[in-house]
């Protein structure tokens, strides 16, 4: 077992933009950015369900990927940029994945809900029209017990067509 | 808005049924919790930090049989952060689910049943803290005999698991006959005897169970935690802590699933609860996942012996059926899971004649308990896929089988059920035809096939956990000025959409948008009790409290507001948030003047509602479990292919209908039946909770194979096959608008529909779940080698059956008492089919 | 929650400063890449570095050097940058398909070849927590004296569970290790020992910085997975099998290797062998199969029942010789592992 001390430990810092702000914040160095998201910026969207990755629901976006922030270092995130649920929504509005979420049953007890919806928003950012199967595939690494997946599925593609309709009416 | 104006909207923001029509009922729309869950604000219970919090982690037992001689905390409390160390002593009154299995302790004191069992606590500062500590307390144990399974468990009477019981180590043995079974056997044309076993598995929630409990400032006790029954873990805080129930507050914070994992009062829960009364702060638990799959209540490894006679037709003349049960260390509901075991194989087909003789053990594992389907979903594999077995060897087509036996609405089973509406011919006749049954049974190539099973569900357990005639739902609704309606329920949110449920019959009632509905629900302080969120209660029970409560805020709003307008009450319609007269839709007023109206006319406007469901006609001793308002319906087919050189096994695709009653909000309706075939199919094909003995002669340990979620193989997005969801909607008038249950029926058929479709595809039966590549392989083998086509149990040990009360069926003239038990003889009760309680 | 352990943490910008690194702290230091094997082991205590050192400063880890002479691929491209990357192909398809099965999409952005080369030995008994493996008295790989697998065993029965290894050892793959006293190549191949506690010959103070393919101009190859479901598991067997046929379809070279039946992952050298100079026909591929299941030893210490396992091997071979030789294998393939 550890023969350092925890409570002399000092904190460490770091510096990075979480949902398009710069924060700063000094944390317990062994700490994950799951546990300093939670824990020391109040950022509780996040979840987790096993912290050793092998359930997805602490997934965010680190620089534009998804990542599962129970095994990154916070250490590790200094000048970096992360996406949580928190950051997805814009102008007061929820992102059109929140909204076809919310409207198709998509989400049930909601615990999983987060990191699928920062997943597919990464998906969604690398490929605007992704068909099922590249859907199924993208979200493979999430697990959901109660949706049986299928009603995210069709979220996944009303908001696909939400958003390109969107586009279309800005062009 | 006046009604003529409305039929031009569109049509599917409109339901109709009935002749009604209904603007929120039956309207697809986005569930009232929806927003908090898509942005993260949903506050799950470790999502709650508070000031000073400290945290706990549980020290737990490395044995699975052991007698505690000693504890050391001293080098634990030495460690700088460490606050507090709990341990037995300080908590040593049992509690337990069920009043008959009062065994668990907060913190074992000198007996510790399986590995994982706690013995003590750590309260530090910071969680690491309190891990690190847990390794400096020092613990001597006297390891005693380890008992694996149920058969060790029969042939080892000592030492004994617990001093209750039956004897030696059996928990719980129950014999009834409805009926003369072996008269039954006589009559038929043939004789069915098979075997089979269900592994058990758990609940897997996303969510790992959590809570956080604080002293009041006042001095009283709230606990916040991830629990489905708030009130039953108020009970048993109230009993172990010796405090007035009075002075705790239990808030049920959202569950990140539940699935019956979250029933039970659990340890950690009364053990934080201690911990923040003597520090005076709050105080934290989450579990890891290792610690889930210990706190375990999953679905017990049933064997199983089927015996059913039939006539050439398919009439069943008679069944009987064994069950041996492995109900881990702890009593839990097992009592219960023992008798739905045997409870609901009368619901689906007729059964003149029915025995059930089932015996539950203690062995050195997690404890069993209810998960979806609770006790039922092993008994309806064997039952389905025997069907299928009987269905060949008549030469009948397995649906056309089970059409000629469905059992009809309304009528009294011969273990005295009063079902509901029964609509499972027609959940056949839709899967059938969809599925194109008839095209593919029998006639896909080699390697694909078809398989079709059915099942029932209760909706809603018709007796409370502990004994009493009060309500088993209680709604409060404040009207308030600003035309705002707030609800108050016990009711408790896992994921299924309860508290949308409450607010869409309120809305629908009171004309007004869901949107104006406030909740406050799962909070023992806030709201008068409801039981909980398990046996698909929640929907029936707390729905038609709320709909009364509702009703009877619409009738002060009436007379008001027809005072006001001048209107007969009985020509007042409430919709689009107005009230008027629906002869004339200009003479209205707004709701929110409505309810203005009234509280000036009577006073503050608040309504109650409550829900007791109707007595029982089934007296005999056990006859509690099993009675519901209602029943649910499902039938699936599932196609399956399966690779003859591997054994590997696919669903391609699913068809299920589901006699639901009517859908109340049809995106979450579906999601129950999509999310329950995707749970069942997860126990068909991988889902396992196994446990390693390791060499007797090395080590005496018994430990979970892999408590994790990578090693415990829950179906990703990738392994879920396309699901064709049918919801049969026929109004029962026992429901609200009409609903019967969803979250659990539509899982019990998908287990024997992938064993029958396994058959099909390559004649091989795999009479166990789950139904694995290895077995199937072994089974290919076996027909091969021109011996019986099979994987499955083969013996059913003896077990010491208890004379069995005998029950004579309606039709026998039976009363619902045994006839053979004098001392509990009760008076038949005129049965009442009551839709509200009064 | 679980936690990690307390560490020091050390974060060098080159190579060099790396090697002095781990030179001075020896074996109390661990190379940090993608984190998604080792911060795992760390929380459950299998592993207890007192120093992690990260890796992904280091560019010049993450370069790709892909020509006509072959290929260099730095230990710190992820998994998600070699499945995504349309130049591998062909020769290399293996390696992409393998990278590509890893675990989850999202692991895949974190972990890197490197990691997964490098990837701890995994077993029932050892992948669990402290307190879990308390509970059986420990076992041979960590803190006990009994491999639990093969109790009568001196040595740990840990399974090599990378994906990557097997195929790029069907591609010839060298790697290159970098330590303050200077560095060395080596075949894969050789990298790893039969022995489930010390089954890598990099030492602690190594790094391991490159794999180096030669030239795969006319090679095709394959990799086959084996798990229980479609994401997230590890290999409980793996085949990956390359070619290089001539003209009228001789195979005039060919490499097999087995992943996840022992400690290390396994050249099938005597089936490779075989199969030169022979056609690959429904005989020849039964007979490699057969030759190259032989030396996959699954044990009872992962998913699924062992003896399947080692039945399914030869299948696996097969699958991918067909696959070499031109058949259509992509129902099969889509049956057994969800993927398209």
């Amino acid at each position: 077992m550890a023969t350092l001390s925890i409570e002399s430990q000092k904190t460490s810092q770091i510096r990075f933009t979480l949902n398009g702000e710069e924060v700063d914040v000094s944390f317990a160095p062994y700490k994950t950015l799951l546990e300093v998201l939670r824990e020391d910026l109040g950022h509780t969207g996040t979840k987790h369900g096993c912290e050793l990755g092998e359930c997805g629901a602490c997934a965010v976006l680190l620089d534009g990927k998804a990542v599962l922030s129970c095994l990154v270092l916070a250490l590790e995130c200094d000048g970096r940029r992360v996406l949580t649920v928190e950051g997805l929504g814009e102008e007061g509005k929820l992102h059109p994945l929140q909204d076809a979420f919310a409207d198709l049953g998509a989400a049930q007890c909601g615990y999983c809900t987060p990191a699928i919806l920062v997943t597919a928003k990464a998906l969604l950012d690398q490929n605007p029209h992704p068909n099922r199967d590249q859907i199924r595939e993208a979200l493979s690494g999430n697990l959901c017990r109660c949706t049986g997946y299928l009603q995210i599925f069709e979220a996944v593609e009303a908001a696909i067509v939400k958003i390109a309709g969107q586009n279309n009416s800005e062009t | 808005m006046p009604e003529e104006k409305d039929s031009t909207k569109s049509t599917d923001s409109h339901s109709k049924a009935n002749g009604h029509e209904f603007r929120v009922i039956g309207v697809p729309r986005r569930r009232v919790d929806a927003r908090a869950k898509v942005t993260g604000q949903t506050r799950f219970a470790d999502d709650i930090f508070l000031p000073r919090m400290a945290h706990c982690k549980l020290l737990r037992s490395p044995h699975p049989h052991a007698r505690i001689r000693k504890i050391d905390a001293s080098r634990a409390l030495a460690c700088p952060g460490v606050y507090l160390v709990l341990t037995g002593k300080d908590l040593p009154i049992q509690y337990g689910i069920l009043p008959v299995s009062q065994d668990e302790q907060a913190l074992c004191v000198d007996h510790v049943r399986h590995v994982g069992d706690p013995v003590a606590a750590v309260i530090a500062r910071e969680e690491l803290t309190a891990f690190e500590a847990l390794d400096l307390i020092d613990v001597e144990y006297e390891v005693l005999k380890t008992i694996s399974n149920p058969e060790e468990a029969l042939a080892t009477p000592e030492p004994r698991i617990h001093e209750y019981g039956e004897e030696g180590n059996i928990h719980k043995l129950v014999a009834l006959e409805f009926g003369n079974v072996e008269e039954g056997f006589a009559e038929a044309d043939e004789i069915f005897e098979d075997s089979f076993f269900y592994q058990g598995n758990t609940h897997l929630p996303i969510e790992q169970h959590a809570a956080v409990a604080i002293k009041d400032p006042d001095g009283k006790l709230t606990i916040w935690s991830s629990t489905q029954t708030p009130h039953y873990l108020h009970r048993a805080l109230a009993k172990v802590l010796e405090m007035p129930a009075a002075h705790i507050r239990v808030i049920a914070t959202p569950n990140g699933g539940g699935f019956g994992g979250k029933s039970d009062p659990f340890n950690h829960e009364i053990v934080v609860a201690k911990a923040a009364l003597v520090l005076d702060r709050p105080v934290k638990i989450c579990l890891t996942r290792e610690e889930v799959f210990y706190c375990h209540r999953g679905r017990h490894p049933v064997l199983m012996k089927f015996k059913t006679g039939v006539k050439k037709d398919g009439t069943i003349t008679g069944m009987h059926l064994q069950t041996l049960i492995d109900g881990g260390a702890y009593g839990s509901y097992g009592v219960a899971s023992t008798f739905y075991c045997g409870a609901l194989q009368t619901t689906t087909y007729h059964i003149p004649r029915y025995r059930y003789e089932g015996c539950r053990t203690f062995t050195n594992k997690p404890p069993c308990g209810p998960k979806r389907g609770h006790g039922t979903p092993q008994p309806r594999f064997g039952q389905e896929v025997q069907l299928d077995k009987i269905a060949e060897k008549l030469k009948m087509d397995p649906a056309d089988l089970r059409l000629g036996i469905v059992e009809s609405s309304n009528a009294m089973t011969a273990n005295f059920f009063r079902l509901g509406t029964v609509n499972l011919a027609e959940c056949i006749r839709r899967v059938v035809q969809l599925s194109g049954w008839k095209e593919k049974f029998r006639k896909l190539p080699e390697g694909r096939g078809v398989g079709l099973a059915c099942s029932a569900y209760l909706t809603g357990a018709g007796l409370p956990i502990y004994w009493n005639n009060m309500p088993h739902s209680g709604v409060q609704l404040k009207f308030d000025r600003s035309g705002g309606v707030t609800i108050f329920c016990g009711a408790t949110e896992i994921g299924q959409g309860s508290d949308d449920v409450l607010a869409g019959i309120v809305a629908e009632v009171l004309g007004i948008d869901t949107f104006d509905v406030r909740l406050f629900t799962g909070d023992t302080d806030l709201g008068p009790v409801d039981l909980g969120s398990y046996s698909s209660r929640v929907t029936l029970m707390a729905g038609n409290a709320a709909l009364q409560a509702a009703e009877r805020g619409k009738a002060l709003l009436a007379e008001a507001v027809a005072e006001k307008l001048a209107v007969p009450r009985e020509r007042l319609r409430f919709a689009d948030r107005r009230v008027f007269d629906s002869t004339a839709p200009e003479k209205s007023v707004t709701f929110q003047e409505a309810i203005c109206l009234a509280e000036a006319r009577f006073g503050t406007i608040g309504t109650v509602g409550s829900y007791t469901p109707p007595k029982s006609p089934a007296l005999y001793k056990g006859g509690g479990v099993g009675p519901s308002p209602t029943y649910s319906y499902s039938a699936a087919v599932v196609e399956v292919e399966v690779n003859a050189t591997t054994g590997w096994i696919a669903v391609p695709k699913i068809w299920i209908a589901h006699d639901i009653g009517r859908a109340l909000n049809p995106p979450l309706a579906r999601g129950q039946v999509e999310g329950s075939v995707y749970m069942g199919l997860g126990e068909a094909l991988m889902e396992e909770q196994e446990f390693r003995r390791l060499p007797k002669r090395l080590s005496h340990a018994l430990v979970h194979k892999f408590p994790s979620i990578l090693e415990y193989k829950s179906p990703t997005s990738l392994d879920m096959p396309d699901v064709i969801t049918e919801l049969i909607e026929e109004p029962d008038p026992r429901g609200p608008f009409g609903a019967k249950e969803v979250g659990q029926g539509p899982l019990l058929p998908i287990m024997p529909a992938v064993a029958n479709a396994v058959y099909d595809a390559v004649g091989v039966r795999i009479d166990e779940v789950p139904i694995t590549p290895e077995k199937i392989m072994k089974a290919l083998a076996e027909k091969k080698a021109g011996r019986e086509p099979r994987f499955g149990p083969s013996h059913f040990p003896h077990v010491n059956w208890p004379e069995p009360l005998r029950v004579p069926p309606p039709w026998e003239g039976g009363d619902g008492n045994a006839v053979n038990d004098v001392a509990r003889r009760a008076k038949p009760r005129p049965e009442k089919e009551k839709v509200l309680a009064s | 929650m679980m936690r990690l352990p307390l560490f020091e943490f050390r974060a060098p910008r080159t190579l060099e400063e790396a090697a002095r690194i781990l030179d001075g702290e020896k074996t109390n230091a661990m190379p940090l890449a993608g984190g998604t094997d080792l911060l795992p082991n760390m929380k459950r205590r299998q592993q207890v570095p007192r120093t992690l050192m990260s890796l992904r400063h280091i560019q010049s880890l993450s370069h790709v050097e892909l020509g006509h002479s072959g290929a260099r691929l730095g230990a710190c491209l992820t998994l998600a940058d070699i499945a995504g990357d349309p130049r591998f192909r062909n020769g290399l398809t293996a390696l992409a398909q393998a990278a590509s099965v890893v675990a989850t999409p999202q692991i895949r952005n974190m972990a890197t070849l490197g990691g997964n080369i490098c990837l701890d030995t995994r077993c029932n008994y050892y992948d669990q927590s402290y307190e879990w493996r308390k509970s059986i008295n420990f076992c041979l790989k960590k803190d006990g004296t009994t491999c639990w697998v093969a109790p009568g065993s001196s040595k740990c029965m840990a399974v090599s569970s990378t994906d990557t290894a097997p195929a790029l050892m069907a591609l010839g793959a060298r790697v290159r290790l970098v330590s303050r006293s200077g560095e060395r190549e080596m075949p894969l191949s050789e990298l790893y020992n039969n022995d489930g506690i010390d089954y890598i010959k990099r030492r602690p103070d190594e790094i391991l910085a490159e794999v180096v393919l030669d030239s795969l101009q006319g090679w095709k190859s394959t990799y086959w997975k084996l798990r229980r479901r479609g994401s997230f598991d590890f290999p409980v067997l793996s085949v990956a099998a390359a070619a290089r046929f001539s003209k009228n379809g001789v195979v005039e070279d060919a490499r097999i290797a087995v992943g996840s039946a022992a400690c290390r992952p396994l050249v099938a050298a005597e089936a490779a062998e075989y199969l030169q100079g022979r056609p690959l026909n429904q005989e020849t591929i039964a007979e490699a199969a057969t030759v190259a299941a032989r030396i996959a030893k699954p044990l009872d210490n992962t998913d699924f029942d062992m003896t399947w396992r080692k039945r399914v091997t030869a299948e696996f071979v097969t699958y991918a010789l067909r696959e070499l030789r031109g058949d259509d294998m992509r129902p099969v393939n889509l049956l057994l592992t969800r993927h398209q």
